[in-house]
């Protein structure tokens, strides 16, 4: 198809609205570069009206959080029938849900730190001082707390003392129903892409994430010059090889499409931690994914037209 | 192993001035871009409600203005603004007994730019600035700018407290350290709703001339005040001791951007070569629209109508609040746009914001008005924008919002500390909301 014509899906009404609509812009300008015709659109009433006239060769949902990432925006699609950017929804509902994925990963061979998702409900009826404990007791300290769902760090914070546990409970679960409660892996933070053109999936190169506070939170990921970024990371050949295998089994593991984007921490003995796989990785201008991929020598307007043209190839799966 | 090197995404990263520290993004703003979607009631945004303009005569009115004078509309103004304008806006200051000469008048891209101006020429970093607590987050934001040392005092339903503010200037005398503006929003205060009364405002004034400091008064709400006439300004009490500052972004439309600055003469002055330095002059078409509309619409029936409109949302969001909201209690505005609520013991309004997201209604966390650690358990809600069933639709989700928040505070105990240990290192409480929200 000469000139392909993308409906860009961002926005919505997810607590990652703001990333969304930068992700959107970013990947509508690239798209634009490559010779496709794209428009840009939020999630609402007008939308399936859109889909329905036809004037949409292929839609790239790039919702963060909630519907864009659990799969629900997608089974809306398949049920009218357009192509898309992206994985299907099963493979979305099962990698949205960190504590489904965590156990999905560790069948499958790889490391995740120990962990315990819990609902609000539960604290309240067995006493929270007594499940805290019991998690201080089992996980030790320091602890990661986030909410089961979502993105962006919105509502994790890291743990290093028990009085402090409660208060991080109070924040993650403003976020969420469930919250997950996870032993802290200091190491070196990592994030690995994967894609999938058509012609099998493939990382390109770790980004080595290095916060200038020492914590990879909303302020760092978002703020151009608060992180620092190192491409490929400063790993041994032996480790990067190592997150690149990581990266790509999870993407396998989950039956992933077209993109991912796997998080995970190399520990001081060399142990890659899985912590969590992004079915829409966020594509602003301080993401990581478009960083490998101009490291990787692949400019991000012509590395989008393949993942387009991948998603309008009716063998795609 | 070859290494290679880190990137910051920022080649200028070194490059930035001390002062744009903390300029980051944030999980807050973040979250208030989840407030634009028609789903959520958003009660955040100080915007006035526009659809109340005739907005047909103001579109003829401006294509006349093109058409019959648009030389002079498109061409550059003068640096302390159009004459015209300053002659008429001492018909807009009249009912707050404001006596000045249009030559004391400097016109400004809203107040927000006065703002600036007035602490660029008065503030050295590390001077004082007295604000109320809390205060508008557009000042602190400026006050920030310039490396101020913001000194909250606070109020009551009455305004500004007369003896917390003697207090407070007695101790920074006796730190040695230097007073250079008491600013305040005397009328239907943003964010606080609260009034300083007739009787406190000599007071205020007598204070403020015993310790030698300039008072900026900064105005835009005195004309909406829902019960009789406006109190005095300030600067009608002490024309000498006080930069009244105006607006047309409340009364008329924000889009315009034009607001103004009273000065006494040497400061005027002053205001006008910094203006120039910064912006050349304000827009002169800005200035003509706004005078034009002054001359020809009649602005005091239409200030009227806004009144009435916010009136009503005012009684919908005060009857919703008693109807729904337990355990809290919130300030009974007299005009302007807020209501300022202090929450129950225990509940944090920032930590508690996602959840109100969620829930799709939106404010304003109480922090965003302090300059340092205060406002934890306070929210500002604004009444001006949504209709009153939407208002009452947002103090209803509010209230849901709460008790789950309740909920889940009294699962994980009282006394829960504000910060935890491994939270990142704290940045700067002032967090500009965005142009939308203040």
């Amino acid at each position: 198809m000469l000139s392909p014509r993308v409906l860009v899906l961002a926005g919505g009404l997810s607590h990652e609205r703001e990333v969304s609509l930068r992700s959107g812009r970013r990947v509508a300008d690239a798209l634009r570069d490559a010779g496709c015709q794209v428009t840009v659109s939020d999630v609402d009433e007008q939308l399936i009206h859109t889909l329905r006239a036809g004037h949409v060769d292929v839609v790239w949902p790039l919702l963060h959080g909630a519907s864009g990432e659990d799969g629900s925006v997608r089974d809306v699609l398949e049920l009218l029938g357009v192509p898309y950017v992206g994985s299907v929804p099963q493979a979305c509902r099962v990698a949205w849900d960190k504590p489904v994925a965590k156990g999905m990963v560790r069948e499958a061979g790889l490391l995740t730190p120990d962990s315990v998702a819990l609902p609000h409900g539960v604290f309240r009826e067995l006493g929270a001082s007594r499940v805290l404990a019991a998690m201080v007791d089992r996980l030790g300290l320091p602890l990661m707390v986030k909410p089961a769902r979502g993105g962006s760090a919105l509502g994790a914070s890291v743990v290093r003392t028990a009085e402090a546990l409660p208060r991080a409970m109070v924040d993650c679960f403003a976020y969420g129903d469930v919250a997950l409660v996870e032993r802290y892996v200091s190491g070196v933070e990592v994030a690995v892409s994967v894609i999938d053109t058509g012609d099998g999936a493939r990382t390109l190169p770790p980004v080595e994430i290095e916060p200038d506070g020492g914590i990879y939170d909303y302020d760092a990921r978002y703020t151009a010059g608060a992180t620092e970024f190192f491409c490929p990371a400063r790993l041994t050949a032996e480790s990067l090889a190592l997150v690149q295998r990581v990266a790509l089994t999870a993407h396998a593991a989950f039956g992933l499409r077209h993109l991912s984007r796997t998080d995970l921490i190399v520990d001081e003995e060399g142990r890659a931690w899985f912590l969590e796989v992004n079915v829409a990785p966020g594509l602003t201008e301080t993401s990581l994914l478009p960083q490998s991929s101009e490291a990787a020598g692949l400019q991000a307007s012509e590395l989008y037209r393949r993942l387009v043209e991948a998603a309008l190839e009716p063998a795609a799966a | 192993m070859e290494r290679a090197s880190g990137s910051r995404l920022d080649r200028w990263i070194d490059a930035y001035a001390a002062r744009t520290r903390g300029m980051t993004a944030s999980e807050i703003r973040a979250l208030f871009a989840v407030a634009s979607r028609p789903e959520v009631v958003s009660l955040a945004g100080g915007m006035p409600y526009l659809s109340a303009l005739p907005l047909d005569v103001v579109g003829e009115a401006l294509a006349r203005l093109v058409a019959t004078r648009g030389e002079v509309a498109l061409q550059y103004g003068s640096g302390q603004g159009d004459p015209d304008l300053r002659e008429r806006i001492l018909d807009v200051m009249a009912p707050q007994r404001v006596v000045a000469h249009p030559d004391d008048v400097v016109v400004t891209t809203g107040s927000q730019q006065a703002l600036d101006l007035v602490t660029r020429i008065f503030v050295d970093p590390g001077d004082v600035v007295i604000a109320e607590a809390p205060s508008y987050v557009g000042a602190l934001g400026v006050f920030r700018a310039y490396q101020a040392s913001v000194v909250h005092v606070p109020m009551d339903d009455d305004g500004l407290q007369p003896e917390a503010l003697t207090d407070t200037l007695l101790a920074l005398r006796r730190e040695g350290r230097r007073v250079k503006l008491l600013y305040t929003v005397p009328n239907h205060h943003n964010p606080a709703g609260v009034t300083l009364s007739a009787a406190r405002r000599p007071e205020i004034m007598e204070i403020a001339r015993r310790f030698g400091v300039l008072v900026l008064e900064d105005d835009p709400y005195g004309l909406l005040g829902f019960d009789g006439d406006p109190h005095p300004a300030l600067r009608s009490l002490d024309a000498d001791g006080v930069i009244y500052l105006g607006s047309f972004s409340k009364t008329f439309a924000p889009g315009f951007r034009v607001g103004w600055a009273v000065a006494p003469h040497a400061v005027r002055e002053r205001l006008v070569l910094a203006s120039e330095a910064s912006i050349l002059c304000p827009s002169a078409f800005s200035q003509l629209a706004v005078s034009t509309y002054l001359q020809t619409h009649d602005w005091k029936h239409q200030v009227g109508v806004f009144r009435d409109l916010y009136r009503e949302r005012r009684d919908a969001m005060l009857q919703g609040l008693e109807d729904m909201i337990p355990g809290s209690h919130w300030t009974h505005p007299h005009g302007g746009f807020y209501v300022w609520l202090t929450l129950p013991p225990g509940l944090d309004a920032k930590a508690m914001l996602p959840r109100a997201v969620t829930h799709r209604v939106a404010y304003v966390p109480g922090t965003a008005f302090f300059a340092d650690d205060q406002g934890q358990s306070q929210l500002r809600l604004s009444y001006c924008y949504p209709t009153p069933e939407r208002i009452r639709e947002g103090v209803r989700r509010l209230a849901g919002v709460m008790e789950a928040e309740l909920e889940v505070l009294s699962t994980f105990g009282p006394g829960l500390s504000g910060a935890h240990d491994g939270s990142p290192p704290s940045r700067p409480r002032v967090q500009f909301p965005g142009p939308d929200l203040t």
